[in-house]
């Protein structure tokens, strides 16, 4: 038996997978990782499908103990990795030998990890994901201290040769996500429309996996008054009260009383996963 | 029968109906005529969301149908998609009694049109599994609390608005309780997690309060 004995969580250690879309006429989310492509490249780095579950652990501080010999990879964010206290290069697949410790330091770029493990973490599926959703709390809760996981039966594909430049890490400075039309876009005055594609943005201290809260100018409304909960997708920008735009991510919940204005496109949300708090934020069509 | 189509990115679609009755007889038209491709319908008060595979269904097809299917806005419990779905319950609830009297009934006669009537899944919302019931032959509206309790526990059968719904587990809620239920709403392990889902019918039966 191959295990992986979680000794430091760190901020946040949640195993995730591609989710479980398709149930949100049921109230459920299709959570999943954030970063989808980290997720889909530490899998494809180990010779995993792409939706095998992998542990999706936040900023770093986390140590983990192999018990049995493994292949594993980190990708998403960009950091220092060390097994028994050498470095590792970010990116690649590394061989564990028992016993071996697997260090993640604070991340210097992006904020989101996925480490992935050569056959994959077997955890019991609920409604046909292994994912943690945080908001209706369905799928293996979060790590602990002293806990182990169970690595699943390696897969028959062998651990490939990847061109590592293939890999970018995630983008520091200002990240430009491209946006499609909103269904309420017309509840927003003119003004707020070209603001929102001409200012910049910072994400603020609010973002989790249910959404990513920006602060930026204040978006005014022309139409004032109560909108009925609607059905969102992920990347929904959601504007509150205040007038600032939340993107609401995996864990959402699956109807918002909240006006969209715009909706960042799928191939972005990857980068949205990996903003640190007060990093700038630009929009364009996409 | 007028319905608007708003975008919803590049893989849904969002319809706006009038009132909640045109989303009811969309959403029993839709169901009815199920395309290839198309992923999901999820139902709310005013919309519903079409979500789609777009490699199997473009989005402008499926636009074209939604706007092409016929849909009477007919009783809100006509062409029941399966038998009704029969929940026991106790009408023990903290507050039957202050409710009723709100609405100037008695008790008895509160929990007799509760139990008498077919109610339909309008949409599911809140939580997982917490379905939003509708009934042409309900007569209240009903004032959610002006303080919400922490902890609802699951099974209430509870009232808020023209609606009624049930607690699919413990969470904090401002609906009115009138009574419990033993049925299991949610269970994710289950082949079938949810027992209500949107469009399903639904009748409540008074048991014992134990």
């Amino acid at each position: 038996m191959t295990r992986l004995h979680v000794e430091h969580p760190g901020a946040s250690a949640l195993v995730e997978d591609l989710g479980r879309p398709g149930l949100a006429h049921l109230g459920v989310a299709a959570s999943g990782a954030l970063d989808r492509g980290a997720l889909a490249l530490a899998n494809r780095l180990v010779g995993n499908p792409d939706g095998a579950a992998a542990l999706e652990l936040l900023v770093g501080g986390f140590r983990a103990r192999f018990e049995g010999e493994a292949w594993f990879a980190v990708t998403g964010a960009w950091g220092p990795v060390m097994l028994d206290g050498r470095p590792v290069p970010p990116y690649t697949a590394a061989r564990a030998h028992d016993g071996a410790v697997l260090e993640l330091g604070t991340a210097a770029r992006g904020i989101r990890y996925l480490l992935a493990v050569r056959g994959g973490l077997d955890v019991p599926a609920v409604l046909g994901s292994r994912s943690r959703d945080t908001l209706a709390a369905l799928g293996p809760e979060p790590m602990v201290a002293g806990q182990a996981l169970e690595i699943g039966a390696e897969p028959a594909a062998s651990v490939p040769v990847v061109d590592q430049d293939v890999a970018f890490p995630p983008a520091q400075g200002s990240v430009t996500l491209a946006v499609l039309p909103g269904p309420r876009a017309d509840w927003f005055t003119d003004a707020a429309g070209t603001a929102l594609f001409e200012r910049p943005w910072r994400l603020s201290e609010h973002a989790d996996r249910i959404g990513a809260r920006l602060v930026g100018p204040p978006l005014g409304r022309r139409r004032t008054g109560e909108l009925a909960s609607e059905a969102t997708v992920p990347g929904s920008m959601q504007v509150a009260g205040d007038g600032q735009p939340t993107i609401l991510l995996a864990d959402r919940p699956v109807t918002g009383g909240y006006p969209v204005i715009a909706i960042v496109a799928p191939g972005s949300l990857d980068a949205v996963a990996q903003l640190r708090p007060g990093q700038e934020v630009r929009f364009r069509h996409a | 029968m007028s319905r608007r189509l708003l975008p919803s990115g590049d893989s849904a679609l969002l319809v706006e109906c009038d009132s909640l009755e045109e989303v009811l007889a969309l959403h029993d038209a839709l169901a009815a005529d199920p395309r290839p491709g198309v992923l999901e319908l999820v139902p709310a008060a005013r919309t519903i969301l079409v979500s789609v595979d777009p490699a199997r269904i473009p989005l402008e097809s499926a636009a074209t149908w939604v706007r092409r299917i016929p849909a009477e806005a007919v009783s809100r419990v006509a062409g029941a998609v399966a038998d009704p779905v029969t929940i026991p319950v106790a009408y023990d609830g903290d507050d039957l009694a202050a409710t009723a009297a709100a609405l100037a009934v008695s008790p008895e006669a509160l929990v007799a049109r509760h139990t008498g009537i077919q109610w339909r899944v309008a949409f599911i919302g809140f939580a997982p599994g917490f379905g939003y019931l509708v009934s042409d032959d309900w007569p209240f509206e009903v004032p959610r609390l002006a303080a919400p309790r922490t902890r609802v526990p699951a099974g209430s059968v509870a009232l808020a608005g023209a609606f009624s719904g049930v607690y699919p587990r413990q969470s904090p809620g401002g609906w009115r309780l009138i009574g419990r239920t033993d049925a299991t709403l949610w269970d994710p392990e289950a082949p079938e997690p949810a027992l209500l889902e949107p469009g399903r019918r639904v009748r409540f039966e008074a048991i014992g309060a134990g």
